[in-house]
């Protein structure tokens, strides 16, 4: 709240100040004439067949959109997508150069340069869009968690904390059975997203401790979790081997449709506007070919931009594109009901959420650095990296893998070529990558990325200071 | 070869000529009547087994509807050859516009970045497929033939071909997969790596059966004929050129046949794990997509893939038939 609050009073200042910048700005050009955007002018790409890989979920629209309305081309790039198989084949096949560059969950850039699972340099110039996803349960986990939900106009109170789950998994913990859940990747964002949410309700969903080479990342942990490739979570649940998952779309309005499972909470309700996929490419890929990742990004811009525009007006046509069997594939209904501005959670019980996908507004392009730290304070929190590390260290890493420069450059050329105005963009040109405090988690604790250790320490349930398992 | 005298196109002949015709309606009613009843009953069981079975993904496809995904296949490659063709057009705008800029600017005109269609990707299946077959082949006779010629070699070889002969293409692939990356390191590859991986498990899943049987048939040889080339004193290559291979090829072929009905099968596996387009990428795809068309597009690919192997191996038999000395052996 505060920050809104904050954000709010400043802008009017900012306004003005934008005024004067754009009148300034404005003048410059008219009496530079044609020097301006020479002078800015992006060299002709240094590689200009690409592939591209991304895994069947409604949040690679960008990649769709900027093939599909010719960006792509329109930068001289002549991109093939290629759908993969699991998030794994597609990390390893950005490093060992099969693909220039892919769709990509935000921890995986990061975990790659850390050195956690596969090592290598891998940078992220772009970020894909925020929130996207949600966390599933079956009918019967939903059926037994139903008497524990707080009721309001004979619904479910929204958002539903993992405190109602507690009961459930306690009574399989009585019977001896493991209560397992689904996410799909070890540092994927639903990973920290099911994590935040069992925790935030008093679930410990257990430690990695990779010195030991435990991997599994189900010590101690009340409910285990295990990974599933997103696209095979609702068979994965109907089969009754996990009884919960958190994924992104179409997959959870997949089983609304199916019938067999029922969505509790998005990722939106845990942490407002969470960052979530981010496009990665190798950093001697950068190094080798910036012009063409600079119009990479350029591309990308422009499908996000399009994405949003007027309020999502262009939805219904990108969910046409998204349905074709060679991106999402699935069904119109399915993705249209998250896509268009609504999320439906029980059967029936459709909820207006006009941010359940968003890819340009709230400058959802610019990889920040505090997002990049929060990632890596969650995987400290659960023992992914397994030794207490400086704040200055967090940094050091995030600026090693988020690339804002790069960015900039793209909506630099962007302005220039007179694609967008520079108010457009006027946040994210001057903002030094940190988001400041943010507060907006479901269980209040605010987040200052700035300080990530002591955040760390804030939480209840999950490493803190020198500790090691 | 006179295609008069092709099983199918035999008694059609024959009746237009008016030889035997009574005959000759028998003949025709056991080669495509039969075959039509045992399908028309298949298709009637498939229809009722399908109507009872309820998916998630809704019911289970019926001949129906797995004719109507594989009419908008047909459908969905038209609207893509359409898109090809816009493409190689703003192509060619593109160069025309960079090319009155700057008159020696370099040019290219790529292919076309889009996604293959099902028909594209039967395409690409069946040059995997041949790829790794036909390697394979090269490796295995020679192979064969010299283990088949000495009963020593043969004990030496025997164990090891017994133990990779039944090993999974699944268990193959990874080690497949790691070994080409690190191997196969170029700037410009010329083949794709996915393909590479594909090929390379088709290829050692479908070595053995060629090995043994082309041992099998060198081992055939008849001690007369053993004996006439020693009478002639004929150099080991020509007793193998003009002795052996002719004696062996029913064998090796029957070896060939079974290998590349291996190698079929294994490449639907090879592919959809190693990603490389094709018919295997396709189904595991349409899987992925979880849309209420998957299951029908799916049974289409099941189909085509059956109808291909069917062909594979009819092709293998007709060059085996060619091939072989012997015209009067009932080969099937």
């Amino acid at each position: 709240m505060s920050l809104s609050k904050t954000l709010e009073s400043s802008n009017t200042r900012r306004h003005f100040l934008k005024k004067t910048a754009l009148a300034v700005t404005t003048a410059l050009a008219l009496s530079t004439g044609a020097c301006v955007s020479s002078a800015y002018a992006l060299g002709e790409p240094e590689k200009e067949d690409l592939k591209f890989g991304f895994i069947k979920l409604t949040d690679m629209a960008p990649l769709a959109i900027a093939y599909e309305k010719g960006y792509f081309e329109d930068e001289g790039l002549y991109v093939q997508l290629e759908a993969q198989a699991n998030w794994k084949v597609l990390l390893d096949r950005v490093i060992d150069g099969q693909l220039d560059g892919a769709h990509m969950l935000a921890g995986q850039p990061i975990a790659a340069t850390i050195g956690y699972g596969t090592k290598a340099n891998v940078i992220t110039p772009i970020s894909m869009d925020l929130n996207g996803n949600a966390i599933t349960v079956s009918n019967k986990t939903w059926a037994a968690m139903k008497s524990h939900v707080a009721m309001e106009d004979g619904k479910p109170k929204h958002p539903i904390s993992a405190s109602a789950l507690k009961p459930v998994v306690e009574s399989y913990k009585d019977a001896g059975k493991p209560f397992k859940m689904g996410m799909v990747f070890p540092v994927s964002t639903h990973n920290y997203e099911l994590r935040y949410w069992l925790a935030a309700g008093g679930l410990n969903p257990g430690f990695y401790a990779p010195h030991k080479g435990d991997t599994s990342g189900t010590l101690n942990a009340d409910v285990q979790l295990s990974v599933t490739p997103p696209p095979q979570m609702p068979a994965t649940m109907e089969a009754g081997t996990i009884e919960g998952y958190c994924v992104g779309e179409p997959w959870n309005q997949q089983a609304v449709f199916k019938g067999i499972g029922v969505p509790v909470i998005s990722d939106n309700s845990i942490q407002k506007n969470n960052p979530e996929k981010v496009f990665g490419l190798r950093e001697d890929f950068y190094e080798k070919y910036p012009n063409t990742t600079v119009r990479v990004v350029k591309a990308m811009i422009r499908a996000a931009y399009w994405l949003d525009e007027e309020n999502n007006k262009n939805r219904p046509d990108a969910v046409k594109i998204l349905a074709q069997p060679n991106y999402v594939g699935a069904d119109y209904k399915v993705i249209a009901n998250s896509m268009t501005g609504t999320f439906e959670y029980e059967k029936g019980d459709k909820r207006s959420e006009p941010d359940f996908n968003v890819f340009f507004r709230y400058n959802a392009t610019y990889p920040y650095y505090s997002d990049a730290i929060w990632y890596m304070t969650q995987m400290r929190r659960w023992g992914q990296i397994s030794e207490a590390q400086t704040d200055s260290w967090y940094k050091d890493m995030a600026k090693k893998v988020y690339r804002p420069d790069i960015y900039k450059q793209a909506v630099d050329e962007l302005i220039a070529d007179g694609t967008f105005k520079a108010s457009e963009f006027a946040e994210v040109t001057k903002t030094d990558g940190f988001r400041g405090v943010q507060d907006d988690f479901m269980d209040g604790i605010p987040y200052d990325g700035s300080k990530p250790n002591a955040y760390i320490d804030s939480m209840t349930i999950g490493l803190k200071g020198d500790k090691t398992l | 070869m006179n295609p008069l005298t092709w099983g199918v196109i035999e008694p059609f002949y024959k009746l237009a000529i008016g030889e035997d015709r009574k005959g000759q309606v028998n003949t025709i009613i056991k080669m495509i009547g039969l075959p039509l009843v045992g399908i028309f009953f298949f298709l009637l069981l498939w229809q009722a087994a399908a109507s009872n079975i309820q998916t998630s993904l809704g019911q289970f496809p019926g001949p129906v509807q797995t004719y109507e995904q594989f009419v908008s296949l047909q459908a969905e490659a038209e609207a893509e050859a359409l898109k090809e063709e816009k493409f190689y057009q703003r192509q060619e705008d593109r160069n025309a516009i960079k090319l009155e800029k700057n008159p020696e600017a370099e040019i290219k005109i790529r292919e076309y970045t889009g996604h293959p269609t099902f028909f594209d990707q039967i395409g690409r299946s069946l040059v995997t497929v041949m790829s790794g077959f036909i390697l394979a082949s090269i490796i295995a006779i020679p192979i064969g033939i010299v283990i088949g010629l000495s009963a020593n070699a043969y004990s030496a070889v025997n164990p090891l071909i017994q133990i990779f002969k039944p090993v999974s293409p699944l268990a193959w692939l990874p080690l497949v997969t790691m070994v080409v990356s690190a191997v196969y390191v170029t700037d410009d590859p010329s083949f794709d790596k996915a393909f590479l991986n594909s090929m390379f498990t088709v290829l050692l899943c479908c070595l053995w059966p060629t090995i043994i049987n082309t041992a099998a048939g060198v081992a055939t040889v008849t001690q007369d004929l053993k004996n006439v080339s020693q009478v002639l004193s004929l150099s080991w290559w020509t007793h193998v050129r003009k002795i052996v291979l002719p004696c062996s090829i029913p064998m090796m072929f029957t070896g060939l046949r079974i290998s590349l009905g291996i190698a079929w099968m294994v490449l639907i596996a090879a592919e959809m794990l190693a990603q490389n387009p094709g018919l295997g990428k396709f189904v595991w795809d349409e899987f992925q997509n979880g849309s209420s068309d998957s299951l029908g597009r799916i049974m289409v690919a099941v189909i085509v893939i059956g109808i291909v192997g069917f062909f594979l191996d009819r092709g293998m038999l007709i060059i085996q038939k060619a091939v072989s000395w012997d015209k009067t052996a009932d080969i099937r």
